[in-house]
């Protein structure tokens, strides 16, 4: 097991190198330049402009601000955002749980429904329920996000006026920050009508977000156990005389969940490239909608950074569902 | 009364138009008897017994005038009812040792299980049942085994553990569906020594599913001999292995080679199984039957029964044999 772990964490050294020399290259092929951005339409002074660029660094040739860049990083300096002036860290920090609550309730959405959905589908194989879900995942997964959320929007919150359209709370409240996660900072408050609020707010965006997600892990659980019923292991437990649901969910569910939580993990990396749409649809103040506007003004400490800390979140977020599998998966478990 | 009895038993996969797997099955097992059903593969022997214990699943279709375990007709049983019995008093152990115990759970587990389901066990106390069971089969350092993965096992522990799960209720009938096939030859001997064991321990009866005659020659009281879905001959042991009355299990025996010593070619029946297609319509062994007559090709023959058991044959061998 240690060796295993020594064996990931040695991948990651590549892995890093790879996704700073990716970000630091690409932001800097869109056309413009940081201060060009902040000046706006007015016409930039030559020498004003040129002052900046020094001012910030980035007048030096690409390889010496690379090396600049991957010199703080090694001292563990993520630098500041050119625009607030505040640390990259800082705000990761700040955003990042808004983006997890989102991501979380969107697994949760995917997840449960999609284990569901993909259990009774396989057990009621070839039936007009099997088909249905089997046709709406695949039209879920197909789906481009950005259309998607607008047409949630457009529907539950336009013209029913179910849900709001944007942010994470009404402007009403005054919600302090505890653990950066609303649905628990409303209900500390004590405020009243903030809760719902807030799960209001997040309920569509998950939807959205979970929808992707949610068709994998339901297409996947149904062929995983479609599979696991036609064991041999099955039949045993059947023969033992054990109720039909706890041959399906102890002696069969537990054995097609091993390929489903491989998905699952896989999915992370899925979701948070969801989130950057998400968010900007939603207006939600999370580490997408973040990006995305950084992106926008060339503000290249944040956006190389801020995509290195993703990657750094997506590696270990596949790293800890390698080790659920083998939680999992007593044959893999021993192996070790 | 017999424990068990089942009369004109079919088995159907699809509409009543699809062809029988199992055709018309009669069969009796007493109380504490070991009774053996051969024939080859595609037979219909496992069928036969998934059916009685309620493993046949849509769209195969179970129909019998009289399907009867101890007083109970399993036919009409519906789910809880089916489940008191089956894996209680009536109970299977499978062909393939390595995939049919469940590989993400304990072996303490999957035995503790039964124990809990059946007779209200829990915790300490099915525990301390498991690891009898497990002594009870012959597993060596039981207490460690309790905690193991299947696939930490070979295959006859595997199967030892199978049996220790399919008598944790103490059957009155145990079903082996050909339990020593997947196994190697040194290791097949001890589980049917173990099988025997404790059949004759507990008084329970014994179905043995094989295509080993060597095996039913030693183990079995009686013997139920089928081909294409039907039981073809049934006799006691050894009268049908000195003196079959089919021409089917004559062929069988012939075909085992130390029957054939000396001989330049091991004897063979020609042709194959009947499949859907070719399904004929008098007597299912006629095309293969180096006996067979007109009638054969026209009419189908009943089980008929005489002196020593029963056949299904127009023109029956040996039937004024002398034997022992």
């Amino acid at each position: 097991m240690l060796s295993f772990i020594a064996r990931r964490l040695g991948l990651l050294i590549p892995t890093f190198f790879g996704v700073t020399l990716l970000t630091f290259a690409l932001i800097r092929m869109i056309p413009g330049d940081p201060v060009e951005v902040m000046m706006g339409e007015r016409r930039v002074d030559p020498v004003m402009h040129a002052q900046a660029m020094e001012r910030l660094g980035l007048n030096k040739p690409l390889y010496a601000q690379y090396l600049d860049y991957i010199g703080n990083l090694a001292q563990g300096d993520l630098g500041e955002s050119l625009r607030t002036r505040t640390s990259v860290w800082d705000e990761f920090l700040t955003l990042f749980p808004a983006t997890l609550e989102l991501s979380l309730a969107a697994l949760l959405f995917a997840g449960s429904l999609g284990l569901v959905a993909g259990v009774v589908a396989a057990l009621k194989r070839g039936s007009m329920f099997d088909h249905g879900v089997m046709g709406i995942s695949l039209a879920g997964y197909s789906m481009p996000i950005f259309w998607w959320g607008l047409l949630l929007i457009m529907f539950f919150s336009v013209w029913l006026g179910w849900t709001p359209v944007s942010g994470r709370i009404d402007l009403l409240y005054d919600i302090p920050p505890v653990t950066g996660f609303m649905l628990i900072d409303s209900l500390l408050s004590g405020e009243e009508g903030a809760f719902v609020d807030a799960l209001r707010h997040l309920i569509l965006p998950a939807i959205v977000l979970g929808t992707i997600p949610l068709a994998v892990i339901a297409r996947m659980t149904r062929s995983a156990m479609l599979e696991v019923l036609g064991e041999d292991y099955v039949r045993t437990a059947r023969a033992k005389g054990l109720s039909p649901a706890r041959v399906v969910f102890i002696h069969g569910l537990r054995n097609a969940l091993i390929p489903v939580l491989t998905v699952f993990g896989l999915q992370v990396g899925t979701l948070l490239a969801g989130a950057v749409l998400t968010e900007t649809i939603f207006s939600w103040p999370g580490i997408g909608k973040w990006l995305i506007e950084s992106i926008g003004a060339r503000d290249y400490p944040v956006v190389q950074n801020g995509i290195l800390l993703i990657a750094c979140l997506v590696i270990m977020v596949n790293f800890v569902v390698d080790i659920l599998y083998g939680l999992a998966n007593p044959r893999i478990r021993h192996q070790r | 009364m017999s424990l068990l009895q089942i009369n004109n038993l079919s088995v159907r996969f699809g509409d009543a138009n699809a062809v029988p797997v199992v055709d018309g099955l009669d069969l009796s097992v007493d109380k504490g008897e070991v009774l053996a059903i051969v024939g080859e593969s595609g037979s219909g022997k496992s069928v036969t017994m998934m059916a009685l214990m309620g493993l046949i699943d849509a769209p195969g279709k179970v129909s019998a005038d009289q399907l009867q375990f101890d007083g109970t007709d399993m036919l009409r049983l519906k789910g809880k009812q089916r489940r008191h019995i089956v894996g209680k008093d009536l109970s299977m152990v499978f062909q393939d040792p390595m995939t049919s115990l469940n590989p993400s759970f304990t072996v303490g587990f999957q035995i503790e299980e039964v124990l809990r389901q059946h007779l209200g066990l829990s915790g300490k106390q099915a525990r301390q049942r498991a690891l009898q069971l497990l002594e009870r089969v012959e597993i060596p350092a039981a207490e460690s085994r309790l905690g193991a993965y299947p696939h930490q096992l070979s295959g006859g522990m595997s199967q030892r553990v199978a049996i220790a799960m399919a008598i944790a209720a103490e059957p009155k009938l145990l079903i082996a569906d050909e339990p020593t096939t997947a196994l190697d030859v040194t290791i097949q001997a001890q589980i049917m020594e173990l099988l025997l064991g404790l059949q004759r321990e507990q008084d329970m009866a014994l179905v043995l599913i094989t295509h080993d005659l060597a095996v039913v020659a030693e183990t079995a009281q009686r013997v139920c001999v089928m081909y294409a879905g039907q039981a073809v001959e049934v006799g006691q042991v050894p009268q049908l292995f000195e003196a079959p009355t089919h021409p089917y299990t004559e062929a069988l025996l012939k075909a085992i080679p130390e029957h054939s010593l000396g001989a330049q070619r091991l004897a063979t029946l020609p042709g194959i199984v009947p499949g859907r297609y070719d399904r004929p319509h008098g007597c299912l062994l006629a095309p293969r039957c180096p006996y067979a007559q007109a009638r054969c090709h026209e009419q189908r023959p009943a089980l008929e029964p005489h002196e020593r058991g029963a056949v299904r044959c127009f023109f029956p061998l040996n039937l004024n044999a002398e034997v022992a």
